[in-house]
């Protein structure tokens, strides 16, 4: 519950449909897309104008009540799950795209607009915005800065941070402050770096201004087979070192091709260990160029069957069982989990393996599709929560398959956040004196650690609760090895 | 941090030693860049004996380098697999290390249409004001567990740390390059490059100064070809020289500042319109950088002008400094960085001043 006192502060500073209270009011706002973890907030503030988002931090700020900031709720690392004496301040009302320059190829946006509707307002320009998370229907451009959001096309046009030039935000004692600006760099350290990817524990956002890219003119796709992961996994370092960054790289193993197929029915091979999905992008001329270069490698590299898109329908197509994957896996399956590791790309056949072996262990189904350009994997694990001990063996599961991204020199989470999902797996990549460094950043902008207290950044109170050793990935000699 | 490497360890107890005495050290690699941001006074710390390329595997596209390296031998050995580093960092004179790039922040003509130093950094290990050895981020493209200390770090000028290694993006070495002219006016070149930004060209440099726009174009025989026949101009052999020229500042328009002109660095809003500014002119980054030699300029007006066009001024290099180096930081962000340097050097032991009353 809000002590009366800043209740009837938020009261005066909102109209009264824009603060909840009541259970069934804020239940809505009890988890994000990570459902395992719920709580339900003592208010939700719904503000909007910067004045009030000011006035309203600086109420909790004065009473040390604890605000998470939220955008359309889609994050899978539990960043926006409510804290019990805190509020949820919404962001979901700045809707608005404030400007586009379509000659400075930069549009000014709220923070509550989705990804896709500023592409939607830039298509005019033929310009659109390029990380594209497989949530950006719904996603809000906000929550993508909280957490530096990828998508699909990352390798060649870059996650979230690489996109926006500006951020308008306001601290927890209620000062607005300018992250960036309008030109390619700003004064002083890089703290619009900073802003991206801190999961609403630095400044609540109120107005960014992102880069949009020239729409590429054509883009066509391939969809190759192999009979192995390790032939597939080659495959993708054979085209990047022939020069090529493609602007799509996918790969899909048995178990994901086969959980799409009856699903989207994108006549995918399922006979095939593993499919991979490369996209050139370009002028027509490029794309010609380049897909031939792309044939070539994937043949020699021992592909069993190759076909490239031949109109847009098709690639579309092509590559619809990939973009289905997360909602496949929720129709085979009662629930699903999806972990975010980065690796290494040449680590991937190892890892995945590992992760077959476990997969036998637990008696758990798993399917697996990876942003092959850039090394993120997302095992989805496939469980049923309503069978006793399930949840918690994939959870175990999870954890095991994270350590092993550190170990082989990777990361945690590669584009989910870490939110209050992967703390355990912070306290393992970390070690104690890089974590006292993070805790500091959040000091220098919080020093009371009001704004989303206890997610991203592990205390090393609760590394130790964890009981875990820090197994940071460059000092192990043997990456291969797990450790359990 | 690679468990007792002695080169580091003899690092970090000299920082413990100097947290300890509070004795400033001035850090520097190959003094390329000594002459960005503010004069330093302190102890001589150099990073060049770390030195070595530690990792580089091209078809990972990322190369992890300790911070003494030279500059040209990395690009050297990445060059021999047919990548580069997309930023086109400076050299400015022979000798630029990696740990001074990663540093000091910038970036060459290829930044507006590949992205800057810090968009390719992937990971540093570094030593800290107290002297701790510490690494963030990694080898991986995706990673976002925890803040982004690699960036932070990037362009800090060694006042949150001594980098000590940087894993660092790499991207393939285009086909084909070719630079293009135009004889245009300084308004209509900044309008030009700024609607070719927004076609999907192959555009990867642009230079604008004495009335002759320069254009880069770069990628597959096929695309620069075809954006060739759209744009037109005249050829331009030489090409490869004429953009070293000017990301090391050897092109004809700095000759002055060579003699210790005060250099002027306008980072704008790319359609900011043409100024006359008090000198000459020269504008990179499809019109979002605008380099300015001018003895007598008056740093005022120039921030107000930059502040009022999205940007900001820096008194890039002067003999005799009228002015401070960076442009003057709002108050709420000046608090930021003194409390962020406070966490991570909190005796402001390193490179104290270099970065004026920021740090």
């Amino acid at each position: 519950m809000l002590p009366p006192s800043v209740h009837a502060q938020l009261a005066a500073i909102l109209p009264g449909e824009a603060l909840l209270t009541a259970p069934e009011a804020t239940r809505p706002y009890e988890c994000d897309g990570l459902t395992l973890f719920r709580e339900l907030p003592a208010a939700v503030a719904l503000p909007d104008t910067e004045a009030q988002v000011v006035a309203i931090l600086r109420a909790c700020h004065a009473a040390r009540v604890p605000v998470v900031a939220r955008g359309a709720g889609t994050g899978l690392s539990g960043g926006a799950m409510p804290h019990k004496d805190g509020v949820v301040l919404s962001l979901a009302k700045f809707r608005r795209i404030l400007a586009i320059d379509p000659l400075a190829r930069t549009a000014v946006v709220q923070p509550g607009v989705r990804n896709l509707a500023i592409s939607e307002a830039a298509a005019a320009h033929n310009l659109y915005y390029a990380p594209d998370p497989s949530s950006q229907i719904a996603c809000t451009i906000a929550g993508n800065v909280a957490e530096n959001a990828g998508g699909v096309h990352c390798l060649k046009y870059g996650l979230t941070v690489h996109n926006v030039r500006r951020v308008r935000g306001v601290t927890i004692e209620g000062e607005v402050v300018e992250f960036g600006n309008e030109a390619l760099d700003a004064p002083g350290y890089d703290l619009l770096a900073l802003i991206n990817g801190s999961e609403g524990l630095l400044a609540v956002i109120t107005e960014i201004t992102v880069k949009l890219t020239p729409k590429p003119q054509f883009a066509q796709v391939a969809l190759a087979a192999f009979a192995t992961i390790e032939a597939a996994g080659e495959a993708v370092g054979k085209v990047i070192a022939e020069g090529i960054i493609p602007g799509g790289l996918e790969l899909m193993d048995q178990a994901a091709t086969r959980a799409v197929e009856q699903f989207v029915h994108a006549n995918y091979p399922l006979d095939a260990a593993a499919i991979l999905l490369v996209e050139s992008d370009g002028t027509p001329e490029e794309v010609s160029a380049e897909m031939a270069d792309i044939k070539r490698v994937l043949t020699d590299s021992g592909a069993t069957e190759i076909r490239v898109s031949k109109d847009e329908a098709q690639r579309l197509l092509f590559w619809s069982g990939r973009k289905a994957a997360f909602p496949a896996a929720g129709r085979i399956s009662p629930d699903y989990y999806c972990i975010d590791g980065t690796i290494p790309r040449k680590a991937l056949s190892g890892v995945l393996h590992k992760i077959a072996e476990w997969s036998a262990e637990y008696g758990l189904r798993v399917a697996n599709v990876f942003h092959a350009g850039d090394g993120n994997l997302h095992p989805l694990i496939l469980y049923d929560a309503n069978v006793p001990g399930e949840a918690d063996k994939t959870i175990a599961f999870g954890d095991r398959i994270l350590d092993l991204c550190i170990e082989v020199g990777g990361t945690v989470t590669g584009e989910h956040g870490v939110g209050v999902e992967k703390l355990r797996g912070a306290c393992n990549q970390f070690a104690p004196a890089e974590l006292e460094r993070f805790l500091g950043i959040k000091r220098a902008f919080d020093p009371h650690a009001l704004l989303n207290p206890g997610k991203a950044v592990p205390t090393l109170a609760r590394c130790a609760e964890f009981g875990r050793m820090h197994v940071h990935g460059g000092e192990l000699k043997h990456a291969e090895l797990p450790r359990y | 941090m690679t468990a007792g490497d002695p080169i580091l360890e003899r690092w970090q107890e000299r920082v413990r030693a100097a947290h300890a005495a509070r004795t400033p050290l001035a850090i520097r690699g190959g003094g390329t860049k000594a002459f960005y941001g503010e004069p330093v006074a302190g102890e001589p710390f150099d990073t060049r004996e770390y030195a070595g390329i530690v990792d580089y595997e091209p078809t990972e596209l990322v190369v992890t380098v300790r911070a003494g390296t030279l500059l040209a031998d990395v690009e050297r050995a990445l060059a021999s697999e047919g990548q580069m580093l997309a930023f086109e960092p400076p050299h400015f004179a022979p000798g630029a290390t990696v740990g001074g790039t990663v540093a000091a922040g910038l970036s060459g003509p290829r930044r507006p249409y590949a992205g800057a130093v810090r968009d390719h950094m992937l990971g540093v290990r570094i030593v800290d004001g107290r002297g701790e050895a510490l690494a963030f981020g990694g080898r991986v493209m995706k990673n976002v567990a925890g803040f982004d200390v690699t960036r932070l770090m990037t362009g800090a000028l060694g006042t949150l740390g001594i980098v000590a290694e940087a894993s660092i993006k790499c991207l393939p070495v285009p086909r084909v390059e070719a630079t293009r002219a135009f004889e245009v006016s300084a308004d209509e070149g900044i309008r030009r490059v700024n609607e070719w930004g927004g076609k999907p060209l192959p555009l990867s440099a642009s230079c604008f100064a004495g009335g002759r726009l320069l254009v880069r174009l770069s990628g597959a025989a096929a695309a620069v070809e075809s954006a060739i026949a759209k744009l037109g101009g005249e050829a331009v052999a030489e090409g490869a020289a004429f953009w070293a020229s000017v990301r090391d500042h050897a092109h004809p328009f700095f000759a002055s500042a060579r003699d210790g002109a005060p250099v002027w660095r306008l980072s704008v809003r790319s359609t900011a319109p043409y100024a006359d500014l008090g000198g000459e002119t020269l504008i990179e980054w499809g019109g979002a950088l605008r380099w300015l030699v001018a003895p007598r300029a008056d740093a005022a007006k120039l921030r107000a002008w930059a502040w009022a066009n999205g940007g900001h001024a820096t008194l890039f290099s002067a003999q005799e400094r009228a002015a401070s180096a960076l442009h003057p930081l709002p108050g709420p962000l000046a608090g930021l960085h003194a409390r962020l340097r406070a966490e991570f050097d909190p005796r402001g032991i390193l490179n104290p001043g270099r970065m004026g009353a920021v740090a």
